[in-house]
């Protein structure tokens, strides 16, 4: 099959996703074009880790259809699934650290389990991927629980990087910073997404970084996207939710449900 | 109070409130049994192809058997010796004294070697494993190895399963010496027995059938140990409290399964 260029990397028509009766994902409609970053800024409890986990495969939606450079996921085995996955990067909320491996082997996880390279090698890339983020190649032996919340941020993000993926997705990737260690993981992101040359699609409520790091957001809201568009129309989107969001008010369009 | 009048209320409008929680009840149960019966094949399939980890599974080895070695032992070195002073307790009623060394051997060997193995090592392997593998779920450890090209259930379940499946037997072994030792101990020390009488009569009695349906009963119990600390670890939910609950429902459910097996086990070789 010939896919022209102009195709999203990542396209998502009318994904749905219910926990019981619980409504998670309403209809959500996305695409993402290759090389460029798309925020998805949402309230806690809008669907933005489960769209997200619908992509990488955790979670199966009931209906819709995800697909990634054109070819459908959500019905896929388990061989192709993996194949897909080796596209992907990912940077966890909590960095999610493998806590009984030394930082290198962390970061060399994804290329020591496809066997591309020997110990000794995987060390080397990692050491390099670690300096990339800004990290000193003492780090490398250490264990994840050694390290501050900000470093293991930048390893989950070498370990993202360290397989060269083509889309990396961030969940949350200012959450549980102080606003300086924020602003270093936004320029670090933005500068290893160009330097891989990848597809970048980002859940966050911080509105600072989805500024940061976005060319394109769009809003997540009761299961749908409401609004998209360039980050510089964000100011003058002409959605009261989007604007209310932006803003952090209380007061608005939307109702933060207090009971789940 | 109010959830007293409420649920006072519910009754009233329907009686058949009590059925429809035995239903819900039941209904929980088979799908439970559902689940983890597909996760148990899911672990057993991944744990019979490759890859495999060798290095991860020689560590689960250590763990399981190696380290509980000291808790295996004191188990059965103090049933050994009970054993051989309340055989004596019930024999010398009827002067069949020269019966104990049988009795102690064939007890600790078809029984008490496994399955108080098995419950101890339930109580320490179970939790760790259900901890460890709870905690890796809600860190999002767990999501962490799919999106590294690496399958869960082949990286962390399968060389558990593994371990505890080669590990179990050996434990029991070193259980069924130590435990006939202290037997001995007690017979010889306590009680004035000849010591080669005593060894001799251990010996005669002692067929291989014995042992190995011991064995294979620790094989068993090893399997459930594991599985059910993955299992529970594997499908825990929010946070510590989660952890937590997973931790004591992995060692319950060990032990329980465990005692329930022994029955099935020994009515099996019962039967031959």
């Amino acid at each position: 099959m010939n896919v022209p260029s102009t195709n999203p990397k990542i396209s998502l028509t009318d994904v749905k996703k219910a926990f019981g009766r619980k409504v998670v994902l309403d209809g959500v409609n996305l695409d993402v074009a290759p090389g460029e970053s798309v925020v998805v800024i949402g309230g806690s409890g809008t669907g933005k880790s489960v769209m997200l986990k619908s992509i990488l495969g955790i979670l199966r939606p009931d209906s819709g259809s995800i697909k990634v450079d054109g070819e459908e996921v959500t019905r896929m085995g388990a061989s192709d699934r993996e194949r897909i996955n080796n596209k992907f990067g990912m940077l966890f909320q909590g960095a999610a650290l493998f806590d009984s491996l030394p930082v290198w082997e962390n970061v060399a996880f994804g290329i020591l389990a496809e066997k591309r390279v020997d110990r000794i090698e995987a060390k080397e890339i990692a050491i390099q991927k670690l300096s990339q983020v800004g990290l000193v190649a003492d780090v490398a032996d250490l264990f994840p629980a050694e390290l501050s919340g900000g470093m293991q941020k930048r390893v989950g993000l070498a370990r993202a990087i360290c397989a060269d993926p083509e889309i990396i997705f961030f969940d949350e990737p200012t959450t549980g910073l102080d606003p300086i260690m924020a602003d270093v993981i936004n320029d670090l992101i933005v500068k290893v997404t160009r330097e891989v040359g990848a597809t970048a699609l980002s859940i966050t409520h911080d509105m600072a970084s989805a500024r940061k790091i976005a060319n394109r957001v769009a809003m997540l809201y009761h299961g749908k996207i409401i609004w998209a568009g360039p980050v510089e129309d964000i100011d003058h989107s002409d959605n009261e939710y989007v604007d209310q969001f932006i803003h952090g008010r209380a007061e608005g369009p939307i109702k933060m449900a207090v009971r789940a | 109070m109010a959830g007293f009048i409420r649920a006072g209320r519910i009754n009233k409008m329907n009686p058949l409130a009590g059925l429809q929680k035995i239903g819900s009840v039941f209904i929980a149960f088979l799908e439970t049994a559902g689940k983890l019966t597909t996760f148990m094949v899911s672990g057993i399939t991944h744990a019979v192809r490759p890859p495999f980890y060798p290095r991860i599974i020689a560590r689960q080895m250590m763990d399981i058997g190696y380290y509980s070695l000291p808790v295996v032992g004191l188990t059965a070195v103090f049933a050994g010796m009970v054993l051989a002073l309340q055989s004596y307790t019930g024999f010398a009623r009827f002067s069949a004294e020269g019966a104990i060394a049988n009795v102690v051997v064939l007890s600790i060997t078809r029984e008490l070697g496994p399955v108080l193995a098995g419950l101890m090592v339930a109580g320490r392997i179970g939790a760790s494993l259900a901890a460890e593998i709870g905690t890796m779920r809600v860190t999002e450890q767990i999501d962490a190895l799919t999106t590294l090209s690496t399958n869960p259930m082949k990286y962390l379940v399968a060389p558990r399963l593994i371990a505890g499946i080669a590990m179990f037997p050996l434990l029991v072994l070193v259980a069924d010496i130590i435990g006939v030792f202290g037997g001995y101990l007690v017979a010889v020390y306590k009680l004035g027995f000849n010591p080669s009488n005593y060894l001799q009569n251990t010996w005669n009695f002692l067929t291989f059938e014995d042992v190995a349906s011991g064995l294979v009963k620790a094989a068993a119990f090893g399997f459930i140990v594991s599985l059910m600390g993955c299992y529970h670890g594997y499908n825990s939910r929010g946070g510590a409290q989660g952890v937590g609950t997973a931790t004591t429902n992995a060692v319950v459910s060990a032990c329980i399964l465990i005692l329930s097996f022994d029955y099935i086990l020994t009515e099996m070789f019962f039967a031959k």
